[in-house]
């Protein structure tokens, strides 16, 4: 047999460690999604199979408005995420190397070194200084924190997809006397579509499931979905915070897949 | 009329800083098949982008039918390039790619899709309008991209070796169809390519470049045949050099007194150089064979090799110097080959045919 290098499936004990990192990594979820059908309250003793923890969320108005917060916090906070990073990954790859350079993309990269509990109680200090100037406590500080951490999650796929893009193309388009911006409208942007999307659905899963810094920026009656669940678990738990959880699987599954497809169907 | 005036391009700074192209200048006349010719990495794409724009000459200018182009961006150029990738927009169809540069002109719908089809006919590739360029072979892709760039009608078409990624049989009959091309639009053809063949058979003149450098411009003919160094002699065809000193020179041709014994009377370079010890070019098939030691015989020398090659044979000599001599004859259905190895013969060379190189 022809010597194939290092193949990692070969060493002994692979599939035991993978097998054990995969058992890891879905038991709890499966049981998550599991109990979130139980009929009685536990959330550790089956009792049988009922929708009624879907129901009592349903109709649960503190859940409501919460879901309803974090949907809306989530696609303002992709949306201006992905035109940030957008126009960030056009301003570090479409232009020589210059000086600086790593420092600019460690600053763009920032909330992704940073730890995010530092970045949280940074933002309640400048945030509560704002407030104490202005007077102003409404729900923006959420929007303009959650805009700020999720452009490196949009920047990433963006970078990559334009740092793999031919830049002939490009030229050839402005060849064809395309001025800058046609040329940015017609070839570069069809082209970096499947990045702009997958950034944007990286930032819209990254806002809806933020606790830390969500936690530390909002005021009295402005918990999101997942802030909600904190504040829940600390009183009693029900299958009820199973059951939103799963709802916010499916949503996250079902924006990959939709993801998946999509980027399928351009190549 | 293309006129490069002294452009040099220097890419990096300071320790590493590389001269691409070094003081060029040369006019590119209209409706010309005009071809660039050098080893790789010489400057020739280099100086293709600087027509189109795609890099600022550090010096000089280039100015077309008079009006300067370096002050435009390359949408402001009407001047089209076929990229040595082709460079196809991958989420066009092949009708919408032609039609590229004519949207970009904001030219009237109806007559985007009448030149399209036009286009779509001229490199035959009607059948396949509505694939998309990943659906379509290499060799179709290339007349693609050559389409796409004629469709606005450009003054000057750029090709960077767009054959080079083809089959030798497709190549073939890619050269006929860009000559035909080039006829029947009368646009003038900047065309690169490090194929000396392909140079020899399509263009109407060649610059030979190397080293940043343009070396020599002329017609096949005269590249071939007077060429003015000994790079271009190399580089294009086998060639012979002969050592020798001058003896006797009028302006445009010197008798050379040949190391290897007998005089040649070979043309002279043009302006400085061909005095005192000079080199002499002779292709090949510019010698004969004669009695050796004759009056008619230039050098003399034997035959170590014989090598048969369908239309002609290839004869490596011995002079009596010690160098080698490569001499080629056209074969023809009554006469058969009389020299063989080991025999002593003369090598005649008509007067005036031979090149003394410049350097
Ligand atoms: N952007 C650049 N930065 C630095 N050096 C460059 C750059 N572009 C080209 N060069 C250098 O300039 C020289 C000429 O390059 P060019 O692409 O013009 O060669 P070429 O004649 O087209 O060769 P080939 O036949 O291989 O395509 C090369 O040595 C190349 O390394
Ligand atoms: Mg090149």
């Amino acid at each position: 047999m022809a010597d194939r290098g290092f193949d990692v499936q070969k060493q002994r004990g692979f599939t035991t460690i993978a097998l054990a990192c995969f058992v890891l990594l879905y038991t709890p979820i499966v049981l998550l999604v599991m109990y979130s059908f139980n009929v009685g309250t536990s959330i550790a003793i089956w009792e049988g199979f009922s929708w009624r923890w879907y129901v009592s969320a349903w109709e649960n108005e503190q859940v409501k408005v919460a879901a309803l917060r974090s949907l809306y916090l989530a696609v303002v906070a992709s949306f201006v995420a992905t035109s940030a990073a957008v126009l960030a990954a056009l301003a570090t790859t479409r232009r020589p190397a210059y000086r600086g350079q790593t420092v600019v993309f460690a600053i763009i990269n920032q909330p992704l070194m940073v730890p995010e509990i530092v970045t949280a109680v940074a933002l309640l200090i400048f945030f509560a200084l704002i407030k104490s100037f202005t007077g102003y406590t409404g729900g923006a500080f959420l929007f303009v924190a959650h805009s700020a951490f999720c452009i490196p999650f949009a920047y990433m796929p963006i970078r990559a997809r334009l740092q793999g893009m031919d830049l002939t193309l490009e030229q050839a388009a402005a060849d064809l006397y395309g001025t800058p911006l046609r040329v940015f409208r017609k070839v570069t942007l069809p082209l970096l579509w499947p990045g702009i999307l997958a950034g944007a659905m990286l930032a819209f899963v990254i806002s809806l499931d933020d606790v830390v810094i969500t936690e530390f920026v909002k005021a009295a009656g402005q918990d999101t979905l997942p802030t909600y669940m904190l504040g829940q678990l600390r009183r009693s738990v029900t299958p009820e915070v199973n059951a939103i959880s799963t709802v916010l699987l499916a949503i996250s599954v079902t924006m990959v897949v939709i993801y998946f497809i999509l980027s399928q169907r351009k190549n | 009329m293309i006129e490069i005036d002294g452009v040099s391009k220097v890419f990096g700074s300071g320790v590493q800083a590389f001269t691409a192209l070094d003081n060029v200048s040369v006019t590119i006349r209209e409706n010309e098949f005009f071809t660039l010719l050098g080893p790789s990495g010489c400057g020739k794409t280099t100086l293709l982008r600087t027509i189109a724009g795609f890099n600022a000459p550090t010096n000089g200018a280039v100015r077309l039918d008079g009006q300067d182009l370096v002050s435009l961006p390359p949408y402001k150029r009407p001047v089209n390039t076929v990229f040595q990738n082709y460079a196809l927009f991958p989420h066009m169809t092949v009708a919408e790619n032609i039609g590229f540069g004519l949207e970009m002109l904001n030219r009237p719908k109806a007559e985007i899709s009448s030149t399209v089809d036009q286009m779509l006919d001229l490199v035959q590739m009607t059948a396949m309008a509505g694939r998309r360029t990943s659906e379509i072979s290499g060799g179709q892709q290339q007349r693609v991209a050559l389409a796409r760039a004629l469709a606005p009608r450009p003054k000057v078409l750029l090709l960077d070796e767009p054959l080079s990624a083809l089959d030798y049989k497709l190549r073939k009959g890619m050269q006929v169809e860009l000559k035909r091309l080039q006829n029947e639009t009368g646009i003038t053809f900047v065309f690169v390519t490090h194929d000396q063949e392909e140079a020899l058979s399509m263009s109407d003149r060649i610059a030979v470049m190397n080293h940043a450098q343009i070396l020599q411009v002329g017609s096949p003919h005269e590249i071939y045949e007077h060429p003015s160094e000994r790079f271009v002699a190399e580089f294009i065809g086998e060639t012979n050099f002969l050592i020798g000193t001058v003896t006797q020179a009028d302006e445009t041709q010197g008798s050379v007194a040949l190391d290897a014994g007998g005089n040649i009377v070979a043309r002279l370079p043009q302006g400085e150089g061909g005095m005192g010890q000079v080199t002499v070019a002779v292709r090949p098939e510019q010698a004969t064979f004669c009695a050796p030691d004759s009056g008619e015989a230039t050098v003399s020398g034997t035959v170590s090799n014989v090598v048969y090659l369908g239309t002609d044979t290839h004869f490596h000599l011995t002079l009596d110097d010690g160098n080698p001599f490569a001499l080629r004859l056209q074969n023809t259905p009554d006469n058969s080959v009389q020299q063989k190895v080991g025999d002593r013969i003369g090598i005649a060379i008509a007067p005036g045919v031979a090149q003394v190189l410049k350097d």
